[in-house]
């Protein structure tokens, strides 16, 4: 079973991303901001990362750039979650090493679509 | 999505209280750009959550107040009494719309717009419309095309393309989904050892695919590729191309279109008489990888025009009890090369063995052909039922319009042809009881004209068919009074939706306080049931008061073959319908002493009841030291029945039994073994119902 590592500082995107990930046949880790994510990321493996934009302590364009330096997921697929009116986020974590992005609002079909294009079923 | 709403809620309550405090922070500090972040923050989230939910008030409202906030957090704006004021106002109003039942009001929308403009008259931005942010759109999937186009995609990554976690095999395999799809892999870059970077990215694809999708989802498949990385995306083929004949292109035009070859060099070439490809390569102008892979595309336009012609000139009509034999050979065939893979491995002869494989793989070419022949599309079944709805609307002064769905989901011939008693009995039903007239729906606020909807889809090995009206929905206390007074059920049973609804499929059950000559009386709903059991499918309803009713059936592609599990009792081999076994688990001598006369067992922490089939069968010989209960899902419930031994699966060809048998219980068919004897088809439905029984 794959694991999914979600990182976003509202509890409601996260419940709601764990409910459709656990759904879809997936493992699901969680963290409430990109410092937490990090320390558990550091040692654990995952096979991808969904991380919002907008968080305290390190925010997600920053753990791009942390995760791409450390030795264990320089490779990891990274997803960025976005709205609509953030383009310019989105060619920013594309240039730190994103693999690709999620636009709110998302439902189900939508998350899990995007989940198998960067790391298949 | 709903269960998260009360989520949301209570996290947006905290947001707002936090965003409170927030505030009064950035009045004594204003430029403090961890507060404002963080009122920023505040903000976007609780916008973000409401649009999921569906709370556009509050949506569009947060997505204006964020953007002015933007300005602070840039600081092209500054921190002023007033913005405090208005953020205040601001969160006190999302509190007002969180707590109201309906964000979407006149009255909020005259608010957001009053403190929206005195925002953006703070910032200095001229006061638009506020426009609610509306949810994702959701598109008709069903909506097909059916032009097939051939594309040529030429896909470079860019050697640092592992670095942004993207698998460039992912996206091959998503083309793959498209249609029939072939893969040129270009390898030429690829530097030797000692300078080989196992980081990056070397290789290049030429994919050539035919597909009815448009070159924008194809686009679609590399949204995500870093801007160095080359997708280029031509259609070398059309529809009308591929029809045209005499439309195939030479190698030399391929090569020159693709830009590889100017035209001197193809003239040059096609003056020395030898075969252009191998002189280019000769040449050096190409590479032997662009050759094969403008051959390739070459070869597939050329297929694809030859099975567009077949399909224009040659069909022929064949009876079809041809076709049934046909089916029914093809089963023979299966079993009897099942025996033979089986023998080859037990002589352990290689040759032997890869005969056998290659046979396995024939037969399974020709098994699913052979079924494909007799698959039909449900179009035609489904534009008979307009005449019918049409009809009887009209005679009971009703509106109804007949909406289809999937139509061309191919099943079973005589899947389709046992369908259609049981789906006129539930459109009439619908028709008669669940759509109400039209002076009672405009009463309720709905459209005059009721609509049904029929609609197809493949899922797995099934398809399943749904019946959708919109009418008044089942009544559940009307169901239940019924089930009462007919003494189905207790009057103080506790009973969910499900099993409610399930009622209506009990012998004897009609609710309709008038009854009408439509759907009359005396045939109910549970013959629909047994007819649909006997496909091997389940039904099932859902039903909304006030909303209307669902009908959805799970049918298999086909009848004629099954997955079966091969078992034996008292020295005989019987089938059952893999379908609906969970599991085997072992009963031996102790613990049959054991239980006694209670025939219940454990299974995953509940105890369920068991029957023996040899005692069935009025077999009183000696029991086997070890028997073997074979677990069973039927009517949502579990039961167990007892054999000597489970032999294992079994691919079945089903057979009828003659009118001799027709009167039997318990037997829904026979198969033929590949040794040629003969092995029962139980009907696991009734036996378990009988274990049921017995246990009580």
């Amino acid at each position: 079973m794959k694991t999914i590592m979600i990182v976003d500082d509202s509890r409601t995107v996260r419940e709601s991303l764990k409910f459709f990930l656990k759904e879809g046949g997936y493992n699901v880790l969680e963290g409430s901001d990109g410092r937490e994510a990090l320390d558990i990321l550091v040692n654990t493996e995952a096979d991808l990362v969904i991380t919002d934009v907008n968080m305290p302590n390190l925010d997600g364009l920053g753990l791009i750039e942390e995760l791409r330096k450390s030795a264990n997921h320089k490779f990891t697929p990274i997803l960025v979650l976005t709205t609509e009116s953030q383009q310019s986020i989105m060619e920013k974590g594309k240039s730190l090493g994103a693999t690709g992005w999620i636009v709110k609002p998302f439902d189900s079909e939508k998350v899990l679509a995007v989940v198998k294009k960067v790391i298949g079923e | 999505m709903n269960q998260f709403k009360e989520t949301f809620k209570e996290e947006a309550y905290e947001l707002l209280g936090n965003l409170e405090d927030l505030l009064m922070e950035m009045e004594e500090h204003p430029e403090d750009p961890e507060t404002i972040a963080a009122v920023f923050r505040s903000i976007h989230t609780i916008k973000g959550s409401a649009s999921m939910f569906d709370y556009n008030g509050i949506s569009g409202f947060t997505h204006s107040v964020e953007s002015i906030l933007d300005g602070v957090r840039e600081g092209s704006m500054n921190v002023s009494k007033e913005l405090i004021d208005l953020t205040l106002l601001s969160r006190d109003h999302i509190t007002n719309m969180l707590n109201a039942e309906e964000d979407v009001t006149p009255e909020f929308q005259l608010v957001s717009e009053d403190i929206i403009s005195k925002l953006n008259t703070l910032a200095g931005i001229k006061t638009e419309p506020l426009v609610p942010v509306s949810p994702s759109q959701v598109e008709d999937k069903k909506q097909k095309d059916t032009v097939f186009n051939t594309f040529r995609i030429n896909f470079k990554p860019s050697p640092e393309i592992f670095m942004s976690g993207t698998n460039p095999l992912l996206l091959l395999k998503e083309l793959k989904d498209f249609g029939e799809c072939h893969v040129i892999s270009h390898t030429s870059d690829i530097p030797s050892l000692d300078k080989y970077d196992p980081l990056s990215s070397y290789i290049r694809w030429e994919i050539v695919l035919v597909s009815d999708r448009n070159t924008d989802d194809i686009k679609d498949v590399f949204i995500f590729l870093d801007p160095s990385s080359v997708v280029e995306v031509s259609v070398v083929a059309d529809w009308h191309d591929i029809l045209n004949p005499g439309s195939g292109k030479k190698l030399g035009e391929i090569l020159m279109e693709k830009g590889l070859i100017k035209r001197e060099d193809l003239e040059n070439v096609l003056d020395s008489r030898k075969k252009v490809g191998e002189v280019l390569v000769e040449n050096g102008l190409v590479s032997s990888s662009d050759i094969k892979s403008a051959l390739e595309e070459q070869h597939i336009t050329k297929s694809l025009k030859q099975t567009m012609s077949d399909k224009s000139t040659t069909s022929i009509r064949v009876k079809s009890e041809k076709l049934d034999y046909l089916v029914d050979s093809v089963g023979e065939l299966v079993t009897a090369q099942a025996r033979l893979s089986q023998l080859a491995l037990q002589f352990k002869q290689s040759s032997l063995i890869s005969l056998a494989e290659q046979i396995e793989r024939l037969t399974s070419d020709l098994r699913d052909n052979a079924m494909s022949l007799r698959m039909v599309p449900m179009g035609t079944t489904f534009s008979r039922f307009k005449r019918l709805v049409r009809d009887l609307s009209s005679s009971l002064d009703k509106r109804i319009q007949l909406v289809t769905l999937g139509g061309d989901t191919e099943l079973d011939k005589n899947v389709i042809e046992k369908l259609n008693d049981p789906l006129v009995h539930i459109i009439r039903n619908s028709i008669d009881h669940g759509i109400e007239a039209p002076e009672d729906r405009e009463k309720s606020g709905k459209p005059p004209c009721g609509t049904i909807t029929l609609e197809a889809d493949y899922s797995g090995a099934n398809v399943i068919l749904k019946i959708i009206d919109d009418g008044k929905g089942l009544d559940k206390n009307a169901i239940i009074r019924k089930a009462v007074e007919k003494g189905i059920v207790g009057p103080d049973s506790q009973l969910s939706d499900e099993e409610i609804f399930k009622l209506i499929f009990m012998p004897g059950f009609s609710t309709a306080a008038k009854v009408t000559n439509v759907s009359g009386r005396g045939v109910g709903m549970d013959v629909v049931k047994r007819q649909i059991d006997s496909l091997g499918g389940i039904i099932s309803i859902e039903s909304e008061q006030g909303m209307g009713t669902t009908f959805s059936l799970n049918l298999p592609l086909t009848l004629a073959i099954i997955e079966g599990l091969l078992v034996s009792i008292s020295g005989e081999m019987y089938v059952f319908p893999l379908s609906s076994v969970q599991a085997c688990i072992e009963l031996t001598s102790r613990e049959r002493e054991d239980h006694g006369k209670k025939r219940m067992i454990e299974y995953r922490g509940s105890l369920i009841p068991y029957i023996r089939l040899r005692e069935m069968f009025l077999d009183d010989s000696e029991l086997p030291e070890r028997e073997h209960i074979v677990i069973v899902q039927a009517e949502n419930s579990l039961a167990g029945l007892v054999v000597d031994e489970v032999i294992g699966d079994h691919q079945t060809v089903i057979k009828n039994m003659g009118k001799l048998y027709k009167g039997l219980s318990y037997i829904t068919g026979a198969t033929i073994l590949g040794d040629g004897s003969v092995a029962i088809i139980l009907d696991v439905n009734r036996i378990s119902a009988l274990a049921r029984k017995e246990s009580l």
